[in-house]
């Protein structure tokens, strides 16, 4: 009898156990995210800033029509899904993009979601509205949208110029939320009222960012959390001793250096950290109007004196990626496979080779051991961009160039390269998206903005449109690599390497996915809970 | 006296409308304005954009219409608007005054309890092995950078308690409070702690080699009442200016404390606010700590008076 008394307790215990699992196994509501920030953002306005210390603690707040998939590490064009919209389609030969949007979606303030703030939002990023942002550095994504316009409450069409594949990919990052029509930019900069998972409670600048749950999220059972807060602290030592001690349940996204890595998986083993490309590559920017850069032979030969593989030993401990223009496979999806990589020149894996050419054209151009050519190497007054040049320079001597760094502080920083005045620079160029348009247009484009050497070349201009209006990836890929590689050869802006960064966070922080090919587009937040 | 406090006073308010002018002027002659900043964060640059923006601004104006702008404006006390926050600057900096007053006031209040007692022992006790090791710990106080000291501390808190003394904006009780800000304001406080100690001990040596020393000794007065009474009494003019001077260097002090301890303070707002070029923000708190700084300067010359009545006659 005793034995069927212990088994039948072993039975339930057995499936009390098994509950319990099922239980302990799922998400959890409620808890407070703690993480701290990097920076202070200069205000709470994602339209207006291009920094993606923003898109962290506001994107949550937002939502876009389409959102890349929140749990995926890699952003593709077929892991896009609805968000505002119940679904899209492409018309009339693709130059009209539909979106039939969700119903009962209400802001924060109460009032309902309508397509008319759909058309509002993007009527102002074309800069076509009464109101104006005080900065729209991403108007130039919306080139070849003619108008917005709107069919009732649910429905709204973009009407493109041509077709444009690559819209849906620019709608779907975390910089393309929507936002209210009654609210005005100015205040969005304050107080920002969207439709997300979590509502703006308040941003005292330099201190924190507190958000709180949105009860009335029209995606049932999100977010998890009770609210998320960011406590603001630009001293990265601090930040990290405080994530080290348990202070904070994550640190800031892609922002714990490889070095730093190391430490903190030293002192606090059971977090969870991984590394991954962040899209921002380092370049070299030559002022090519002047001399000595002028001279395409001394373009070449700073090209070929490169040594990828160098700098990301040195500076990640070979935790880094060598590509072109676009972030290099895996990660990437539109980087030059590695053999059609080697064929440009300077990427050889033969540095002491491609030094030799280089020295030659030195040479040609008139210069060699008993006349260096003496130039200065511009930067911004920033680890991450002060580094690299010093390496640079180094490099540079073994082909006749004396570098001289010239640390910039960051007011002065552009201005200082739209006027020219600069001969050689190091800069950093970070990519929203993985998608060629947006890199392509926005940096190599004749005219654009963003082209900070002005290079111009009417014909690969040509390619950007074709390659642009082409539905068909793989031929599109094909486009893309040919012009990525015609922009290396003509040393149009050297890319020198794509950096890895690490994220960390505590273990019992569950449903969190770091973006492989982009840094800008992961922070929705609506599914990450606390285990605890 | 009085006609002491009247020049006193006329010469504060001159000094004042110079660091006006001098802190105005000197801010327009960096490069680069709030404009450029957020243009360059975005990394572009639209001219018409950056026109308007200028424009709305009112950074377009010329210089003597802006100046004339901002100090009406500071004497109405009306400090404009933040261009970063777009908040009334006073809003954004009055509540940051509180949390620096009490690290600096608890800073000066260790400086002046730790500083000068030891300076006095180390005077009487001098050419003792008790000397020698207070003023190797006044140099050690003179040669550490207070921010290498508070990461020190930081990492040895974690290392050996796994706790993080970094400031708690809402702390649960008296002692929480007061663990919040010692430990910064002991960090920043040990160099001046330091500098006071050594004031201290010269001026003490100085005296206690006077002629009265020798006559209240021999009148058997105690070595604490000669000490305290009749030798610190007549030493503590050159400490007290020290101590005055040292409130003023501190808010240099505090910046990077208030950085390595993340404490929402006036100095590391005054940093981030030069950083983007707020200049409603930069003037007026400059010119707030400016008031504060002449007025402390002020006060410590009146303390001279009552202390040295020497200074009340000839003055």
């Amino acid at each position: 009898m005793r034995s069927v008394w212990a088994l039948a307790a072993v039975a339930a215990l057995s499936v009390l156990t098994a509950s319990t699992t099922t239980l302990a196994g799922g998400p959890k509501q409620g808890g407070i995210l703690r993480m701290y920030h990097r920076d202070s953002p200069g205000n709470a306005s994602i339209h207006e800033g291009a920094t993606y210390s923003l898109n962290v603690p506001f994107m949550p707040v937002f939502n876009n029509l389409v959102i890349y998939k929140q749990d995926e590490a890699q952003n593709r064009m077929d892991n896009i899904i609805p968000e505002l919209a119940d679904s899209w389609a492409w018309v009339n030969d693709n130059k009209t993009l539909t979106f039939k949007l969700h119903p009962g979606v209400k802001w924060h303030d109460g009032k309902p979601f309508t397509s008319a703030d759909v058309k509002c939002t993007f009527d102002m990023l074309m800069g076509k509205s009464q109101q104006k942002f005080r900065q729209n550095p991403r108007k130039t994504w919306y080139e070849q949208v003619n108008d917005v316009s709107t069919n009732g409450d649910l429905e709204v069409s973009f009407n493109l110029k041509r077709p444009q594949p690559s819209l849906l990919a620019l709608l779907a990052s975390g910089y393309t939320p929507v936002y209210p029509c009654h609210v005005s930019p100015g205040d969005m900069r304050t107080h920002p009222i969207g439709t997300g998972p979590f509502k703006f409670v308040e941003f005292k600048a330099n201190e924190s960012i507190k958000l709180t749950r949105n009860p009335d999220y029209w995606r049932e059972g999100r977010p998890y959390l009770d609210g998320i807060e960011f406590t603001i602290i630009p001293n990265r030592s601090t930040a990290i001793l405080a994530f080290v001690a348990g202070k904070f349940d994550m640190a800031f996204p892609t922002e714990v250096s490889i070095p730093l890595l190391k430490d903190v998986k030293s002192q606090a083993p059971n977090a969870v950290c991984v590394v991954e490309p962040n899209n921002v590559a380092t370049n070299i920017i030559v002022n090519s109007s002047a001399p000595p850069f002028d001279n395409i032979d001394i373009r070449r030969a700073m090209a070929l004196s490169l040594d990828r593989k160098a700098f990301i030993s040195i500076m990640f401990e070979g935790q880094g990626d060598v590509g072109g223009t676009m972030l290099p496979p895996p990660n990437g999806l539109w980087g030059m496979p590695k053999e059609m990589l080697e064929s440009i020149p300077g990427y050889g894996p033969d540095v002491n080779a491609n030094r030799e050419e280089a020295r030659k054209l030195m040479q040609k151009a008139g210069y060699g051991p008993d006349k260096h050519l003496a130039v200065k190497v511009s930067t911004r007054n920033i680890p991450v961009y002060r580094d690299p040049a010093v390496i640079l320079i180094d490099q540079l001597k073994s082909i006749y160039i004396d570098g001289e760094l010239d640390v910039v502080e960051t007011a002065n920083w552009f201005p200082k390269i739209a006027r020219k005045d600069y001969m050689l620079g190091l800069n950093l160029t970070g990519n929203a998206v993985d998608d060629p348009d947006q890199s392509f247009y926005e940096n190599y484009s004749c005219g654009s903005e963003r082209n900070y050497t002005n290079y111009c070349n009417k014909e690969i201009e040509k390619l950007f449109d074709v390659q642009s209006q082409e539905t068909d990836v793989n031929k599109r890929k094909k486009l893309v690599w040919d012009i990525d590689k015609k922009l290396q050869e003509d040393v149009a802006r050297p890319i020198i390497f794509h950096a890895r960064t690490g994220s960390c966070w505590q273990p019992y922080v569950k449903g969190v996915t770091v973006m492989s090919n982009s840094s800008y587009n992961g922070y929705r937040y609506e599914d990450v809970w606390m285990d605890k | 006296m009085f006609a002491y406090l009247v020049r006193r006073l006329f010469l504060m308010l001159v000094t004042l409308f110079g660091i006006s002018v001098v802190i105005f002027f000197l801010l327009r002659i960096v490069p680069g304005n709030i404009v450029d900043i957020l243009f360059a964060a975005a990394g572009y640059v639209d001219p018409a954009d950056k026109a308007n923006l200028e424009k709305e601004l009112g950074i377009d104006q010329p210089l003597v219409v802006q100046y004339w702008h901002w100090i009406s404006g500071f004497l109405r006390g009306d400090f404009g608007y933040s261009y970063v926050s777009e908040k009334p600057a006073l809003q954004e900096i009055l509540p940051r005054i509180p949390i620096t007053a009490r690290l600096a006031g608890l800073a000066l209040l260790f400086s002046a309890s730790i500083g000068i007692p030891l300076g006095v022992i180390s005077a009487v006790k001098q050419g003792t092995r008790l000397d020698y090791a207070l003023r190797v710990v006044s140099l050690s106080g003179l040669s550490l950078p207070s921010f290498w000291l508070g990461l020190l501390i930081l990492t040895a808190s974690v290392a050996m308690f796994n706790q993080m003394p970094i400031f708690n904006p809402n702390p649960q009780t008296w002692l929480e409070a007061f663990a919040t800000y010692a430990v910064p304001a002991a960090a920043v406080g040990f160099r001046s702690a330091a500098l006071t100690m050594r004031i201290t001990r010269s001026s003490m040596l100085e005296v206690l080699r006077q002629d009265y020393i020798r006559t209240a000794r021999a009148k058997g007065a105690s070595d604490a009442a000669v000490n305290y009474h009749h030798a610190l009494k007549n030493a503590i003019l050159p400490v007290i200016t020290v101590i005055g001077i040292e409130a003023a260097f501190l808010i240099g002090g505090l910046i990077v404390t208030e950085t390595v301890f993340n404490i929402p303070g006036v100095a590391r707002f005054l940093v981030e606010a030069i950083r983007w070029r707020d200049y409603p923000i930069v003037q007026n708190l400059v010119m707030l700590i400016a008031v504060v700084v002449v007025s402390a300067n002020f006060i410590v010359d009146m303390l001279y008076a009552v202390f040295d009545p020497r200074i009340r006659y000839t003055d």
